[in-house]
């Protein structure tokens, strides 16, 4: 008997205008979760200067819908999450280059900011439509493409950061790493920040997971209740460091922790940890 | 907190008078410089070329809009990471950089040649680009057009809001928030 697997077929162009748009309603309009979370810490925030601040960060999201400004200045690198169902064919196109013509026309469209730049330490020459985006591409069941946008400000990505633990390191290991590695990020990732952790896999694997847990609704536990409570003694601790928004003092640090654990090695414990400022960014498509 | 209304470029007596903590109302001229601009003025300095505008008494403000809309003075501008000029602020402060705007703290060698050279750090809120490009009311290119965003920029300001991170008195808002807030043993 012969089988003839149905495929869906979907074009390239119907990708590329779908990732221009994302890119756009990305840096335009920032999330109802995080805009949420922003007001409850402008309530509990116990420093006025932190309030003030917190109250522009409520403001400049109004601003930035209503005139199609970017929420921030920083556009980002855009990084693009693709979940391709194996019963789909792309017509009319390569995926990836559909994918980068998409990043190209909605940052140019959307008056965004071109932040790519080529070769990274010496030529540093502007790629002039924030080309190339970077691309994380899984195959799943079904006959859909999801398509997810977040454009990753530069000032948390820097204080990004990967330990490889021992074992016996353990939980207690994970949480000095973590505040320790928020303490010394101080003011410079934007806070209040949205903590994402990659705990387990591999070196490159552990990163991956720390930015996809940024995409996790703010302020959703982790389904398992061992994470959900690591995430929850996190942020307390963080808060504890004071640094609060903006670094000028103030109990909201973090707006929360997003961790996500994956089975690892008897001889590892990487612990990934990628910041987000508030201006949390990301849109999300099916075709 | 009441905010003081200043006017840049700052005289000496109002430099004496912006103490840490205080929230401000920025109105008049600063100049936009990044990572690549600062570069370029180093060594512009070094080589003792003529500067594209003169330092002595501006303020510099550290960010990298977005591109402006038709009809609009600029895109989005709030401030970007400070502590990436660190490496080049003592120079300028040394040339006559009288205040930088930007967010995060400075290294021990910016303080302490902000407090000889009686300079003021002020940060603006960043990730609000979009409010903060409200109170930009018009946006000259002077010079490094190549580098696009990070082009050195004329801005007219009114009624920008930020708040004295390091007065001339050697205090840091950063140090003595997370003081006054921490709970957390160190």
């Amino acid at each position: 008997m012969l089988i003839v697997a149905k495929l869906r077929e979907i074009k390239a162009k119907d990708i590329t205008e779908t990732v221009a748009q994302l890119c756009q309603r990305a840096n335009f309009e920032l999330d109802e979760d995080v805009l949420a979370a922003l007001k409850q810490a402008q309530q509990s925030e116990l420093s006025p200067l932190g309030k003030e601040i917190l109250h522009q960060l409520i403001e400049n999201a109004r601003v930035a819908e209503a005139k199609s400004l970017p929420l921030c200045q920083d556009c980002g690198s855009t990084v693009i999450f693709l979940e391709v169902g194996q019963d789909t064919h792309v017509v009319g196109g390569e995926l990836e280059a559909a994918v980068s013509q998409g990043v190209s026309q909605g940052y140019t469209q959307g008056y965004l900011r071109k932040s790519m730049v080529s070769q990274p330490f010496s030529e540093r020459k502007n790629t002039k439509d924030n080309t190339p985006p970077i691309v994380h591409t899984e195959i799943v069941p079904g006959d859909h493409i999801r398509i997810i946008c977040l454009p990753k400000g530069a000032g948390s990505e820097n204080m990004s950061r990967l330990a490889m633990l021992r074992p016996g390191d353990g939980r207690e290991g994970i949480i000095d790493f973590v505040v320790r590695a928020v303490d010394e990020a101080g003011a410079s990732p934007c806070p209040p920040l949205i903590i994402g952790l990659g705990i387990g896999a591999t070196s490159e694997g552990a990163m991956l997971l720390a930015k996809k847990a940024l995409l996790r609704p703010i302020g959703q536990p982790n389904p398992e209740p061992e994470i959900a409570a690591l995430e929850k003694e996190l942020l307390s601790r963080v808060n504890d460091l004071g640094i609060g928004p903006m670094g000028v003092g103030g109990i909201t640090t973090a707006l929360a922790v997003h961790a996500e654990a994956r089975p690892t090695h008897i001889a590892c414990l990487p612990v990934a940890i990628n910041l987000q400022c508030s201006c949390s960014r990301h849109k999300e498509a099916r075709l | 907190m009441e905010a003081v209304h200043i006017t840049m470029p700052l005289d000496r007596k109002t430099i004496k008078e912006l103490t840490v903590g205080t929230p401000v109302l920025i109105s008049g001229t600063v100049y936009t410089a990044r990572d690549a601009a600062h570069k370029r003025l180093i060594e512009a300095l070094k080589n003792k070329e003529e500067l594209p505008f003169p330092l002595k008494g501006q303020t510099i403000y550290y960010t990298g809009p977005s591109p402006a809309r038709p009809g609009r003075a600029i895109g989005s501008a709030g401030p970007t990471t400070s502590g990436r000029m660190d490496i080049y602020t003592p120079r300028l402060l040394s040339a006559g950089v009288k205040a930088m705007i930007g967010k995060g703290g400075r290294s021990r060698e910016v303080r302490e040649a902000m407090q000889k050279y009686r300079a003021v750090y002020l940060i603006a809120t960043g990730g609000a680009g979009a409010l903060l490009a409200q109170s930009i009311k018009k946006a000259t290119l002077v010079a490094y057009d190549d580098l696009g965003p990070e082009a050195i920029r004329m801005l007219t300001v009114d009624n920008f809001p930020a708040i004295v991170a390091n007065d001339i008195y050697g205090n840091d808002i950063f140090e003595q928030g997370r003081a006054k807030y921490r709970k957390e043993k160190s």
